[in-house]
């Protein structure tokens, strides 16, 4: 589904992402960890399509197509979605109008009629209880003035709606309280199909104890230092990452 | 040059979509001004000796008058000499019925979206069609006329309701307000008049279709709301334009005047010919509109979505005597490319308990220079008197300007004002989060741009906040930041 080739980005003279590769498969949970400032916002910027960051090197293709090449919209419309770390907020949007407007846009690239309100309706009432979101958080200005955790519960809800191929959650899982974070992840897990794929980035190991990977990379200083499968995980919370930066240097 | 910069220029070029014009017949005064054009407007009107006289004094006045200075737009210098004063479709004859509208004029209203076939209209919406100086078709005049409710052209107004035009007309706005207000007094050919009796909920919504059609022309229209104890009314103005390289002037004066208990709500949706990318061209806005809430419990209600005009000069007011009288003034003011505004309101409290609500919402792109300019007066004796003003700015791009001056004059001891500001740009990070959900990058500046809007927009009547959505939207294509 998602393969990455020495990929490598900068913002302005500062390379940030130094080589990466990573090859995720459909039905597949990658989870991506690492310390602070590594680089895992900005490869999951990179991969959404964010402007500020120039891809000096490397490839990813996505679903057979060349990801660099398309707008952001296209990557989003083809089926890659990206939970952000920070949720941002639109004033006099609701969430509602928001996502029928990005709902209706995503069928229309891919030929379909756009949805009537009757059924859009209907499938926000499914997957608002899937993800245990509050429907009168939905009608209310996008993001503004949530919490922390709504925001996020908000991403997961965005992605139930939306039905990514790809979905890549950025640190979805912080400032979630421990009954949130069952529920998003929870709703993650109803989301998981044999056709689509997820990757989880996060600091914790706790995440991954609801949302089970079959792959854990570690990202450091730009680089993907060390692949493993979950047992990896609880290895870096017994033992933190300087192992694997001493480990990376030598 | 950053992203954001090239999709903001290509956005704010979009194209204006009602720059076409109706060939017909018309008949037009050659262009200048002077006693005898005055008189030969007021002739053309078979107008009573008494209004004659008025406009005389009105003119007499202007000669002696100065265009205002103090406003934060550059105005080129306007010859009034070359102006067209008055151009009328040549109908073939008096029309009696809706059925005899030339059929290309009804085309012309159709192509806005305006059916002057009463079958096909929108439901519970009368409407008045004024192309160039004359007034062509009023739709529902008679269904109107059960309850009393008097639905006409000025020039109509004139001839079959004297006793009302003569009491009201100048009564809000008078002749020498202001440098504009006198011109139009004097050479002003045609508006709308609306009559509520006591007591009469106007079942639907009235509204007056402006377009300025001949070249050289100056539209100068007149419209007189009168609104008797405990009735209502919700009126709507749109107005539209033909894309022409001179600049055309349009100087209307608009009066309220709401008695006891009374409810007007003036909502205006206006998209004159903005002019093209280069600034060239464009019609000249120079409006004079106020309301007075004269009984007690009154109320007042402007509403505007000015995404139109070159130079727009402009500020809905209400004048609040009657105790308890409510003044409202809700405002969407899009500028791009070279457009300029300064639009505002005045809330001038003058009875007991009288409050007031502002809010504004500028929105500037391209290199165009956007001002709110308001004054909130509270009189001596307005004990107890409150407003609330809301003036926001939202910047899309480096090159445009917003500017707020907002004045305040208070007598009383006991009154409540309240000023909000802000001033925003549409983030980056907004942009692409819509992008990442699939929207596009002209949809999510609508989006955002709706959004912000939004509580302005309410405002308007279910069909034509569509229509305004669809206008900012229109407006501000090619202008992303
Ligand atoms: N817009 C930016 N401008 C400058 N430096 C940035 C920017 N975004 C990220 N960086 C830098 O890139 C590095 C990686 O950041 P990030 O991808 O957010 O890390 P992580 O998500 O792993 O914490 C950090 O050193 C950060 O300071
Ligand atoms: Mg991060």
């Amino acid at each position: 589904m998602l393969k990455i080739n020495n990929l490598h980005a900068r913002i302005g003279e500062k390379e940030i992402l130094k080589g990466i590769n990573l090859e995720v498969k459909a039905g597949e949970v990658h989870a991506i960890m690492g310390p602070n400032g590594s680089g895992k916002s900005t490869l999951a910027s990179v991969l959404a399509g964010r402007e500020d960051y120039e891809v000096s090197a490397g490839s990813v293709e996505f679903l057979g197509k060349d990801l660099l090449e398309l707008s952001p919209e296209n990557r989003a419309r083809e089926g890659l979605f990206l939970a952000f770390q920070y949720p941002v907020e639109i004033p006099g949007v609701t969430t509602i109008n928001f996502l029928k407007t990005a709902v209706n846009e995503i069928r229309k690239y891919r030929g379909e009629a756009a949805m009537d309100a009757v059924s859009f309706l209907k499938m926000m009432r499914e997957k608002s209880q899937l993800v245990e979101i509050d429907q009168a958080l939905l009608s209310r200005s996008l993001n503004e003035g949530f919490s922390g955790g709504e925001k996020k519960r908000n991403e997961v809800f965005q992605m139930a709606m939306l039905e990514p191929k790809l979905a890549i959650l950025d640190e979805t899982d912080s400032g979630l309280d421990i009954d949130a974070l069952r529920i998003v992840a929870s709703g993650v897990n109803k989301l998981k199909s044999p056709q689509n794929a997820t990757i989880v980035v996060t600091h914790y190991q706790r995440l991954l104890d609801y949302i089970v990977p079959d792959f854990v990379h570690v990202l450091w200083n730009g680089r993907i230092v060390k692949s493993g499968t979950k047992e990896l995980a609880l290895e870096l919370e017994e033992k933190g990452y300087d192992w694997i930066k001493a480990e990376a240097i030598s | 040059m950053s992203k954001e910069t090239e999709i903001l220029e290509e956005i704010t070029g979009s194209e204006y979509k009602y720059g076409f014009t109706t060939d017909i017949e018309t008949e037009t005064l050659a262009a200048g001004l002077s006693e005898e054009t005055v008189k030969f407007i007021s002739a053309k009107k078979n107008e009573p000796a008494w209004m004659l006289e008025w406009r005389l004094a009105a003119f007499a006045l202007w000669k002696t008058m100065t265009p205002p200075q103090w406003q934060n737009l550059s105005i080129p210098e306007i010859n009034f000499q070359d102006i067209i004063y008055y151009a009328a479709p040549k109908q073939k004859k008096v029309v009696n019925s809706l059925d005899d509208i030339d059929p290309e004029l009804r085309r012309t209203f159709e192509k806005l979206g305006i059916s002057l076939t009463e079958q096909k209209l929108l439901s519970g919406v009368a409407v008045d069609a004024v192309i160039d100086s004359v007034s062509i078709a009023t739709t529902f005049k008679s269904k109107l006329a059960e309850l009393g409710v008097i639905f006409c052209s000025m020039s109509e107004a004139i001839e079959n309701h004297p006793e009302l035009i003569r009491k009201y007309l100048g009564s809000v706005v008078p002749v020498k307000d202001n440098y504009y207000s006198a011109l139009n007094s004097a050479v002003f050919s045609d508006g709308s008049f609306c009559f509520i009796p006591k007591g009469v909920r106007c079942p639907m919504e009235l509204s007056t279709y402006f377009r300025i059609n001949t070249a050289n022309t100056g539209q100068f229209e007149r419209t007189l709301i009168v609104c008797e104890d405990d009735a209502y009314v919700s009126y709507l103005e749109g107005c539209t334009a033909p894309t022409r390289d001179e600049n055309q002037l349009h100087a209307a004066v608009v009066e309220l005047v709401a008695m006891e208990n009374a409810h007007i709500k003036y909502s205006t949706v206006q998209n004159w010919y903005p002019g093209n990318k280069e600034g060239k061209g464009g019609i000249y806005n120079f409006v004079t509109k106020r309301g007075i809430c004269m009984g007690d419990k009154s109320r007042i209600s402007w509403t505007q979505v000015e995404t139109g005009s070159a130079i727009t000069w402009k500020y809905p007011s209400v004048i609040l005597k009657g105790n308890g009288s409510v003044g409202e003034f809700y405002s969407v003011a899009v500028t791009n490319n070279f457009q300029q505004a300064d639009t505002g309101t005045k809330m001038i409290h003058i009875g007991k308990d009288t409050r007031s609500r502002i809010v504004s919402k500028g929105i500037s792109a391209g290199k165009s220079q956007n001002s709110y300019r308001g004054l909130v007066q509270v009189m001596k004796r307005a004990d107890n008197a409150r407003n609330f003003s809301q003036c926001d700015s939202l910047l899309l791009g480096n090159l445009c300007g917003a500017h707020t001056f907002p004045y305040l004059e208070v007598e009383n001891p006991s009154a409540q004002v309240e000023h909000e500001a802000t001033t925003s740009k549409i983030g980056e990070d907004q942009i692409f989060y819509c992008n990442q959900r699939g929207i596009s990058t002209e949809d999510a500046v609508a989006l955002i741009v709706n959004g912000y809007a939004k509580e302005v927009l309410n405002q308007l009547p279910m069909e034509f906040a569509v229509e305004a959505q669809k206008l900012l939207a229109i407006s501000l294509e090619g202008s992303v930041g």
